[in-house]
């Protein structure tokens, strides 16, 4: 138990459990969590896929999207560059990038994650009036639904937060 | 009841009939019955998109289709004429001796042994399964070799940063690019942007792995060069009349 790798994967777990808790409490239409207010969900009541799960892997959907849809043409819509762009574009500025207060460039700038897809990439939705991932429309959602999922979200990630926080107390004795 | 069933069924049948039959002479259609593929299928093989221009039927001096494609990739002049990028231009052909002359739209012949694929170092110039030639932009690092090995020409290099890009068209400073077919219209089902815009129907798209595609029968029926067929390149892109 005194070996200090093992300790050193308990903190780490501790780690995640604390990140775990305080991403759970962000709510994902939120414009702010833990960290401020600093971006503008402009679309939507829930993403693709639950806010705390995207703030960690919406690199890793992004990319292996992107080499699907460059190399092999499949242009699913679930993940797509485009299709984040469609929602997230602040109403102000019509774009993910343009601004500090954009929805990119909110997380990125206080991160200080430097990011290049807009080099190449538009930063605005292909026309008004884009549709919404069917997903994320809310006309699509029965009432309710919504402020569940992310409830069972939060739950979830509490639960997780909680066993892995058991398992770090075991290992610390 | 069955009255009512059977004058339904005939007017569905004459609905069908009337799609599909946007012919305008025996043989030559004007749309391909589309066979969707569905957006999460990958692009096989068993299709190669090719194209198919008729240079006695285009005309001196129109630039429909250079227009349709900068407007639809995005492809504009930025006041440097000499590294401005070029994804399709027209060509005058001029025989000296008789003064006869031919005008053409070149761009990429989408060969099926591209030679830019060979020469990129970094495999980001690459051929799709259904034959189209690309470059992957996430993988280009500008070093250009695949302009050097194009014997068309067809490749540019992007100098200047961009601005307010078709969202289905990326594009970028320091990358090389050329003409894409218009990928993201194929995958839509829709012809490429310079096949739509010319009104003297000079240009075919279609399957050339399909026999019974329109522009399979025509390579069958008249005689058509592929530029440079020397080369043994096998381009996607033939020509007819020249």
């Amino acid at each position: 138990m005194s070996n200090p790798a093992k300790r050193r994967s308990v903190l780490g777990w501790l780690g995640a459990a604390l990140a775990a808790v305080l991403l759970a409490g962000a709510l994902p239409a939120g414009a702010h969590d833990e960290h401020g207010d600093h971006k503008v969900i402009a679309k939507g009541d829930k993403c693709v896929e639950d806010a705390a799960y995207m703030r960690r892997n919406h690199m890793k959907l992004l990319k292996h999207q992107r080499d699907e849809t460059m190399h092999k043409g499949i242009r699913t819509t679930q993940y797509s560059l485009k299709n984040c762009i469609e929602c997230h574009a602040n109403p102000k500025t019509g774009s993910v990038a343009s601004s500090k207060e954009d929805f990119c460039m909110g997380c990125h700038t206080y991160a200080a994650v430097k990011l290049d897809c807009f080099e190449c990439h538009s930063t605005k939705p292909k026309a008004a009036g884009g549709t919404l991932h069917p997903i994320v429309a809310p006309s699509v959602q029965p009432e309710g639904t919504d402020k569940q999922s992310s409830l069972s979200g939060k739950m979830r990630w509490q639960m997780q937060a909680n066993l892995a926080s058991l398992n770090g107390g075991e290992g610390v004795k | 009841m069955s009255k009512m069933d059977n004058s339904r069924r005939l007017f569905i049948g004459a609905g069908a009939a009337a799609t599909a039959g946007l012919v305008i002479a025996p043989g030559v259609t004007l749309l391909d019955l589309a066979h969707a593929r569905p957006a999460d299928e990958a692009a096989s093989s068993a299709k190669r998109w090719g194209m198919l221009i008729d240079s006695s039927k285009c005309a001196t001096g129109c630039n429909d289709c250079v227009a349709a494609c900068g407007k639809e990739n995005g492809v504009a002049s930025t006041g440097h004429p000499e590294t401005d990028p070029q994804w399709i231009r027209k060509v005058e052909l001029k025989e000296i001796k008789t003064g006869t002359s031919h005008s053409l739209p070149m761009m990429c012949q989408h060969c099926a042994e591209p030679p830019c694929v060979d020469v990129c170092p970094t495999g980001a110039s690459f051929k799709r399964a259904d034959g189209i030639v690309l470059v992957d932009r996430h993988i280009c690092i500008g070093c250009r070799y695949c302009m050097m090995a194009c014997p068309y020409k067809a490749r540019s290099f992007v100098h200047e940063e961009h601005e307010d890009q078709n969202p289905d068209v990326p594009r970028g400073k320091g990358c090389v690019e050329s003409c894409t077919l218009c990928v993201h219209r194929i995958d839509r089902d829709q012809q490429p942007a310079c096949v739509e815009s010319c009104k003297e129907g000079a240009m075919l798209f279609g399957d050339l792995n399909d026999p019974n595609s329109e522009i399979s029968k025509r390579i069958a029926t008249y005689a058509t060069t592929q530029v440079r067929a020397d080369l043994g390149l096998n381009t996607g892109v033939r020509y007819q009349g020249i």
